[in-house]
């Protein structure tokens, strides 16, 4: 496995008075999918705002690349290569399509060549081209999330968090949506994903953490997870504790 | 109205500014002062829709910022300054204040904010009214001057109109820029979902409090254009009912269309004008049609047009995915 390109150390925050992360640790190696699962109030998407700064840090320390980026803002994360896709469908549905990829944009260092990135995203996605004009609300749900992709692409991430990528979805565009999410891994990209849908997840995935209470309870190859009997019973149903057996 | 071929929408647009430079041109002295007062609420009322209608942040204060604006153009004119340095005074004045009522608007939503901004709006409405030493308290302040623009003296009543239309159309061009630039972007993306906003990198903090210093700025140009064309201010047309008569003028309009407050302005400033046939009645002729057309269109007069667009777009996608599933069964 390569070197880890984002690590999270010792986390400790909540809100208000409460703690959500206590001590939170694990790494994510460059260019896998690695799911983090565990059941609700685990501090999943917890994590995913804490190393995106939107909440701030009692304790720990976020390292991405090599750099410290613990409580940076937003821009500057996404100028550094990190890029957050909040749960839900997150494109805004009265603009136009192509004005939503233009909205990837907004934090971009001064001096990117912005046009030619919209139009390069746009050769991802030939159905997003054709209907650039269109209002966002009228695409399918397939094309909202290519769309979504297409607009976190603008910046050239090199580390994807990715929340409930699978929530609100038919089977087949759940399934479009990850195979996404590996050609992306493919060319390079790390994604960071949270997935109630774990087992479909899992089965994409490279590695998979596992949360429990705002700890980490365990980091391991996404397979043996997968086929360990007491995670699939603790998280992704009884079935799983049948099958390894 | 991306449903208009673009030559159309030049040629109308063309027409609609020749016929108000032409036009007035024979009307009379009240006929002018009504149209000035259209183009100066609705630079007031393209501010409101900035806050409002782009940015979602309920404002019930723009009535205020258009008072501090008349205020601060009135003192300096009536001392010698001229019309453009009060204007930019007003400009600066307005928008430092708007970045400061911003604030609340980082923590409270809604009708809370609503609230806030009305409060502000009375807190202006007693400055006026009790700092006689600087407004002239209730007595206000007459003899306001008009300006001469290019040695042209605008004291006549067509001139002035023309001062007002230029000012319109340069806020005009100034808002058209703006909400097709990045930041206008980012402002819609404030309104629909702030979270997302975030996850994009927008600072939803220094958008909120630039989405009310921009607009309460152009409240601010509304107001130092209102002194001259008045020529007396006192504190009584600053009250709530100007900010409530320009929520109004946003929201009949349309919130958020372009062209809402130009539309939402005429409504507020013209349609009493017009139903005065019914003298008495004309006032409550008015706010039976206003009634109507929120009951029929909530999203003011521009959204009963995009209505109609959306409805047109569906059906042609529904005719194309007809012809496509038709072509589909004929291979199979």
């Amino acid at each position: 496995m390569s070197d880890p390109i984002l690590s999270v150390h010792n986390l400790v925050g909540g809100y208000g008075k409460m703690t959500i992360l206590n001590g939170t640790t694990f790494a994510v190696p460059s260019a896998t999918i690695t799911t983090i699962i565990g059941p609700n109030g685990a501090g999943k998407s917890t994590v995913f705002k804490a190393i995106f700064g939107l909440l701030k840090l009692r304790e720990g320390k976020i390292s991405f690349a090599g750099r410290d980026v613990t409580n940076l803002s937003q821009r500057a994360l996404l100028n550094a290569g990190i890029c957050y896709v909040p749960q839900g469908r997150n494109i805004f549905p009265e603009l136009s399509v192509r004005h939503n990829i233009e909205l990837g944009g907004v934090a971009a260092d001064k001096g990117l060549d912005l046009p030619k990135r919209i139009e390069a995203a746009l050769d991802l996605f030939p159905a997003l081209r054709r209907k650039s004009a269109q209002q966002a609300s009228t695409l399918s749900g397939g094309e909202q999330k290519q769309l979504e992709i297409a607009r976190s692409l603008l910046l050239e991430p090199k580390l994807v968090l990715v929340d409930e990528p699978s929530i609100g979805l038919s089977p087949l565009m759940v399934q479009q949506t990850f195979d996404i999410l590996k050609s992306l891994r493919d060319r390079g990209v790390t994604i960071l994903m949270i997935e109630q849908n774990a087992r479909s997840a899992l089965e994409i995935s490279d590695i998979g953490i596992v949360l429990e209470l705002g700890q980490t309870r365990m980091v391991d190859d996404a397979r043996r997870i997968l086929n360990d009997p007491r995670i699939g019973q603790l998280f992704l149903g009884g079935a799983m504790e049948e099958s390894a057996a | 109205m991306s449903g208009f071929a673009k030559p159309l929408k030049i040629a109308l647009g063309l027409a609609v500014i020749a016929a108000l430079i032409i036009v007035p041109m024979n009307f009379n002295r009240y006929g002018l002062f009504i149209l000035s007062q259209w183009a100066v609420m609705s630079i007031a009322a393209m501010g409101l829709n900035l806050t409002l209608g782009y940015a979602g942040q309920v404002s019930l204060a723009q009535g205020a910022f258009v008072g501090i604006g008349a205020y601060a153009a009135a003192i300096m004119t009536t001392h010698g300054w001229p019309l453009p340095a009060a204007i930019l005074v007003a400009i600066v004045l307005s928008f430092a204040i708007g970045w400061v009522l911003g604030y609340p608007a980082l923590r409270v939503q809604h009708h809370y904010l609503a609230f806030v901004t009305l409060a502000f709006s009375t807190l202006a409405f007693l400055l006026f009214r009790n700092e006689s030493w600087l407004t002239g308290g209730i007595y206000g302040i007459s003899n306001i001057p008009r300006p001469h623009i290019f040695g042209i003296a605008t004291n006549k009543p067509l001139p002035f109109y023309y001062v007002c239309l230029g000012s319109l159309a340069i806020v005009s061009l100034a808002v058209w820029w703006l909400i097709r630039s990045p930041w206008g972007r980012a402002f819609m993306a404030l309104r629909e979902n702030p979270l997302r906003a975030q996850s994009l990198g927008i600072d939803t903090r220094r958008y909120t409090l630039m989405a009310f210093a921009i607009g309460s700025a152009l409240g601010g140009v509304a107001g130092a254009l209102y002194a001259p064309l008045t020529q007396y201010i006192d504190p009584v047309p600053f009250n709530l009912s100007l900010s409530l008569d320009l929520l109004l003028m946003v929201i009949v309009g349309g919130a958020g269309f372009y062209f809402g407050p130009f539309l939402g302005a005429m409504i507020a400033v013209l349609l009493p004008e017009w139903l005065r046939f019914a003298e008495g009645y004309y006032l409550m002729l008015y706010a039976v049609a206003v009634m109507l057309l929120l009951i029929w269109s909530p999203t003011g007069i521009l959204g009963i047009l995009d209505r109609y667009l959306a409805e047109r777009r569906t059906k042609a996608a529904s005719a194309l995915r007809a012809v496509a599933k038709s072509r589909l069964e004929t291979v199979q």
